[in-house]
């Protein structure tokens, strides 16, 4: 007695996508989007096997029609000759096969509907932290207004514990054209577009790093216009807080560096809190060294890759808004010996 | 296989729609769908124009103008009527009134067009009103334009004495596009004088 | 009454001289002339557009690859978007429905010659205007001046601030002039097929090809007209200082978005809608059985063409509309699953008890049908909102539409060429080249395309000119690329196989697949008035009526 098709295929569905996408070496990815740690990725995820498993009972049952049908009804060697009878329609099997996917298509709709209005419509906590990204050509502008920290492509939040959540609304800008943040662990993606502010949520339940990008093309570096999400014990967020309150390390061993640097047209486009540098063309330096990456994640952040970045941008991301400074060798040393006291 | 072996029989009654009347169909509903973007457009942008001047301040309303498009309609279906009872004389004097209202109606855009630029300082770049306005405006009095080269080659043909009755049904299909040209300008004036003022 | 008698010797064609030739080409407004002027250009473009794609998957072939720069690799993926869509696609879809309609519906020619023939010159040109964007303006230094902003070309990336120079106007002017000349076929076939039809082909009874080329252009003349209106708006932005798509202004990015999606979905259908037409034709010969459920196939095609119109804004999904705007577009999407899932079951119930001869067009049709209802699968999966919010400008959608256009579209169309090329040339296709033909671009389609899937669920976005290692997806691209290779492959073996079988083919006489439409009883290739006389039909295969003339069609219709 055979296993009717529809149990074996939703057999087949539900161990393919668990077992196949999650865990073996060939799909390790830090931006698998079937390894949800946040609420938002997990109602997609679970929403996605409900789909994934609607469709591969379909493909089951329809490729399993076709591919018979192209070896049953196959002209034989010996064949007569003669036309096969002609069968020009039949309304109950059209009745049929229209009624079965409409039902279909409702039980999609109405699982469907019910996510979108989980995730778009969730309630905010009153102890929910805020954040405003602004997307601009390359990087990512973050700004924490209650808490007053300013920084830039590295977002920080607390972990949020599923009986007392915290998570993070994301409020989306954009400075100049369409971008799209996209974590792929820890929600969906959204877009952020000029004179069109949205929002998102995150509420991650695991500590680490969560990788993204943007995914809305905005221009010729869109490709390295990287995203990085910190997901921090609450101790350890509220310490990071607390460090980026603070006005910028004035160090006087670095005092040549930093009078280069408020006197080229470095302070036209980056902000320094507590000095003259006020920019916000480009990211806020305050607590640059605080930062793993530079140039929106296209290069780690040691001494050798920003000093090559400030002379030559083109060499780590060709075609970013970053003008290339001209500098002297001296006085690039001196820069790059500034920048690294900002902690 | 031989073509001929089928049965050819010329006195079969075979209706068909006429070529012309038909495509003269499709191209205005292609050009009614252009028209709807920028209406949806004018729609949209309604009070978000950041800067003034605003439609309340600058705009008055064409009614004399409009009523010279809309009558033209009329004269035009009865210059076509006229044709089709051999009135080649008749037809000539209506579609000629035709042409001349439609003149009448350009006028009036062009000397509010005038005003505009020149004492409110509205242009197509002044704010959201200017683009939409001039831009949706501008789209119909185009089409006018268009139309009235076309009645206009019509109009010199006639005068030629080559205009007759067996052309009653090209004439009517020419005037398909004006009588739609005149239904879009209801639909403008109702978005612009009416509806966003 | 012979063939040799009504064709024009072959010895006296070939005494002209070329340049005469050529001019009869350039001012002919003959539909099979033009139709073949339609096909041509599009194989040329076919084969531009795949070098695109080609020096696109060699720069993504593994992580941080340095085979062209960001500025090259993004004009790459615009110029390859837009060349396919608008000078392949398109193309090919009206030069088959120019040269197959007044024939399958027993005319003479379109309903309006001469703006057929303006219509393929405006294509033509507007063609030319987006490729002279490579040497235009800055000129050839630094690869050209071609567009960059991808083939959606959304706001405010295309204004005057963030677009500097001509590149995005050549993209706007030549998909503007192309339009119109889109306008004007569509309101030719609509007219042809509406008006031209032979006595006693009501509307009921004429080829489901015909039926499928009027839904479609009504769709072109409803759908054509939003990109025009916003490519005219995008002009005023751009030269008049408008700011319709001006944020700064208050205008809307999102507005632009919209008015591109009222054209660009339906548009797809515009491309498949044809295809089913070829698979209609070609499905139903090949199973020696007619078409089942004919009036159903022809109220789902009406139903897909309505449906079309209002689904939009998933390609929205991501930009903020409200949760229930987000539903009403998840419920008009997967209503659209419906009538076309409908339309599958029809060609397996077609087959289903026939007689199928596996010939090369038959092979791209089945191929086809496997094909397409993945790509519909993985469409719904794409039309489930949440679901596209990790999914949506990812690989998963290049993944999901390259199957419905290649694996869909494309494989259809390769059917019609090798169905329809006897009658066009008067000589049969080399089979065996046709089946190494299929093979090798069924490998590479699938390798390519199959995989492809996978970088998209491991979180790689669209339009990017590298990636990071470490994110797991150099192993797929990899894959993903050598497909590309197979197809090459193949497309050279089919080129291969036109010219060879133009030349050296086996004659292949008016009706060499034993078909049942009005085209096989003409001569191959038919001459410039079509038929002798004007036919009168009774059934739906007119051709099956004559064979069988004691169990007719028309007596079971």
């Amino acid at each position: 007695m055979k296993r009717s098709t529809h149990q074996t295929a939703l057999l087949i569905a539900s161990s393919m996508v668990s077992h196949a996408f999650a865990e073996p070496m060939a799909f390790a990815s830090p931006t698998n989007i079937f390894a949800p740690v946040s609420t938002p990725a997990k109602s997609i995820f679970g929403l996605s096997m409900f789909v994934l498993a609607v469709t591969a009972a379909i493909f089951v049952v329809v490729f399993t029609l076709l591919a018979y049908s192209v070896v049953k009804f196959r002209k034989r060697a010996d064949d007569d000759g003669r036309e096969p009878p002609q069968v020009y329609g039949s309304n109950q099997v059209e009745i049929a096969w229209t009624v079965i996917p409409v039902l279909v298509v409702l039980t999609l709709l109405v699982a469907t509907a019910r996510v979108i209005a989980d995730v778009q419509n969730a309630a905010r906590p009153d102890n929910a932290i805020e954040v405003t990204a602004i997307g601009h050509q390359f990087w990512w502008e973050f700004r924490y207004p209650a808490l007053g920290v300013a920084t830039a492509n590295e977002l920080h939040v607390p972990v949020s514990d599923g009986n007392h959540p915290t998570p993070t609304f994301i409020k989306l800008l954009s400075a100049d054209t369409d971008h799209s943040f996209w974590v792929p662990r820890l929600a969906g993606k959204t877009d952020l577009i000029p004179n069109h502010p949205n929002s998102m949520w995150i509420d991650p339940h695991e500590t680490g790093v969560y990788l993204g990008q943007c995914a809305q093309y905005c221009g010729t570096q869109h490709a390295k216009m990287l995203l990085r999400v910190y997901v921090q014990s609450r101790e350890d967020f509220e310490r990071w807080i607390r460090e980026q309150r603070q006005p910028a390390v004035v160090a006087d061993a670095v005092s040549e560096g930093r009078r280069v640097f408020e006197t080229t047209a470095c302070i036209n486009c980056h902000s320094v809190a507590g000095t003259m540098a006020t920019g916000r063309f480009g990211p806020d330096l305050t607590h640059l060294m605080s930062r793993e990456t530079i140039a929106a994640g296209a290069a780690l952040n040691t001494p050798e890759n920003l000093r090559l970045w400030i002379r030559n941008p083109d060499a780590i991301k060709p075609g970013s808004l970053m003008p290339a400074m001209q500098l002297n060798d001296r006085d690039l040393d001196a820069l790059t010996a500034y920048l690294e006291t900002l902690r | 296989m031989n073509a001929t072996s089928m049965t050819v029989a010329e006195t079969i009654q075979w209706d068909r729609p006429v070529r012309g009347r038909v495509a003269m169909f499709g191209l205005i509903a292609a050009e009614a769908a252009i028209f709807s973007i920028f209406v949806v457009a004018y729609l949209f942008y309604i009070g978000k124009s950041l800067t003034g001047p605003m439609p309340k301040e600058v705009l008055s309303v064409p009614i004399f103008y409009t009523i010279c498009l809309l009558s033209s309609s009329l004269t035009i279906h009865l210059a076509v009527s006229a044709l089709r009872r051999k009135g080649v004389r008749g037809f000539a004097i209506w579609w000629f009134a035709t042409i001349a209202l439609g003149t009448a109606f350009m006028y009036g855009t062009a000397t509010e067009w005038h005003r505009l630029i020149y004492h409110d300082g509205l242009t197509i770049s002044t704010n959201l009103f200017g683009t939409t306005y001039y831009s949706l405006v501008g789209l119909h009095g185009f089409h006018v334009v268009v139309g009235l080269i076309a009645l206009s080659i019509v109009m010199a043909l006639a005068l030629l004495g080559n205009v007759r009755a067996e052309h009653a049904e090209r004439v009517d299909v020419l005037s398909l596009y004006w009588h739609f040209v005149d239904a879009v300008w209801v639909v403008v004036f109702t978005v612009v004088y009416v509806i966003g003022r | 009454m012979s063939s040799d008698s009504i064709a024009l010797p072959r010895a006296e064609a070939a005494s002209r001289p070329l340049v005469d030739a050529l001019h009869g080409w350039v001012t002919t407004v003959d539909h099979k002339r033009l139709g073949i002027l339609y096909i041509l250009y599009a194989l040329i473009f076919l084969v531009i557009g795949g070098i695109e794609a080609g020096i696109m998957r060699i720069q993504l072939m593994h992580a941080h690859n340095d085979f062209v720069s960001p500025q090259v690799f993004n004009r790459m993926f615009t110029m390859h978007g837009t060349t396919m869509i608008f000078f392949v696609a398109m193309p090919l879809v009206f030069g088959f429905a120019n040269y197959l309609i007044p024939l399958m519906i027993g005319a003479r020619d379109m309903a309006f010659p001469r703006l057929n023939a303006f219509s393929f010159w405006l294509m033509a040109f507007g063609g030319f205007l987006l490729y002279f964007s490579l040497v235009g303006a800055n000129g050839l230094y630094g690869a050209g001046n071609a567009p960059d902003v991808g083939w959606f070309a959304y706001a405010p990336l295309t204004s005057r601030t963030f677009s500097v120079g001509h590149s995005t106007d050549f993209w706007t002017l030549g998909l503007l002039v192309s339009g119109f000349g889109s306008i004007g076929t569509a309101i030719n076939i609509l007219t042809t097929i509406l008006c031209m039809r032979c006595p006693g082909m009501g509307l009921g009874k004429m080829p489901l090809l015909a039926w499928l080329n009027l839904v479609m252009s009504g769709m072109v003349i409803l759908a054509i007209s939003p990109l025009t209106a916003a490519q005219v708006m995008l002009l005023v932005d751009r030269y008049l200082g408008g700011h319709f798509f001006d944020t700064q202004a208050g205008g809307s990015a999102v507005v632009w978005m919209h008015f591109f999606w009222i054209f660009g979905h339906p548009e797809v259908y515009v491309l498949a809608i044809p295809a089913f037409a070829f698979a209609s034709e070609i499905i139903p010969v090949f199973s020696r059985k007619a078409i089942f459920g004919y009036p159903v196939m022809v109220a789902a095609t009406i139903c897909i063409g309505f449906i079309g119109m209002s689904v939009w804004a998933h390609h929205m999904f991501t930009v903020g509309m409200s949760s229930s705007a987000n539903t009403f577009f998840v419920l008009s999407t997967m209503a659209i699953a419906v009538p076309t899932g409908i339309k599958i079951f029809n060609w397996l119930a077609t087959m289903w008890g026939g007689k199928i001869e596996f010939k090369t067009p038959m092979l791209f049709c089945v191929a086809f049908l496997f094909q397409f209802l993945v790509a519909g699968l993985t469409g719904i999966m794409l039309g489930a909102a949440p679901f596209d919010w990790q999914l949506s400008s990812s690989y998963f959608v290049v993944a999901h539409f390259h199957y419905v256009i290649v694996g869909g579209i494309l494989f259809t169309i390769f059917g019609a060429f090798y169905y329809w090329f006897p009658k066009m040339s008067g000589k049969m296709c080399n089979e065996t080249l046709g089946k190494l033909h299929f093979w090798l671009f069924f490998i590479g389609f699938h390798l390519t395309f199959d995989f492809m899937h996978i970088p998209g669920m491991l979180g790689m976005p669209r339009r990017i000119y590298t990636y990071e290692p470490g994110r797991g997806w150099d192993v797929w691209n990899l894959i993903v690329t050598i497909g590309v290779f197979f197809q090459a492959l193949g497309t050279v073996i089919f080129v291969t196989n036109l010219l060879w079988s133009y030349f050296k083919g086996k004659a292949a006489g008016s009706d060499p697949w034993d078909a049942w439409t009005l085209e096989w009883s003409t001569l191959s290739p038919p001459p410039a008035y079509n038929f002798a006389s004007i036919p009168v039909v009774k059934s739906r295969r007119p051709l099956w009526d004559l064979k069988h003339p004691n169990d007719p069609d028309w007596k079971y219709e």
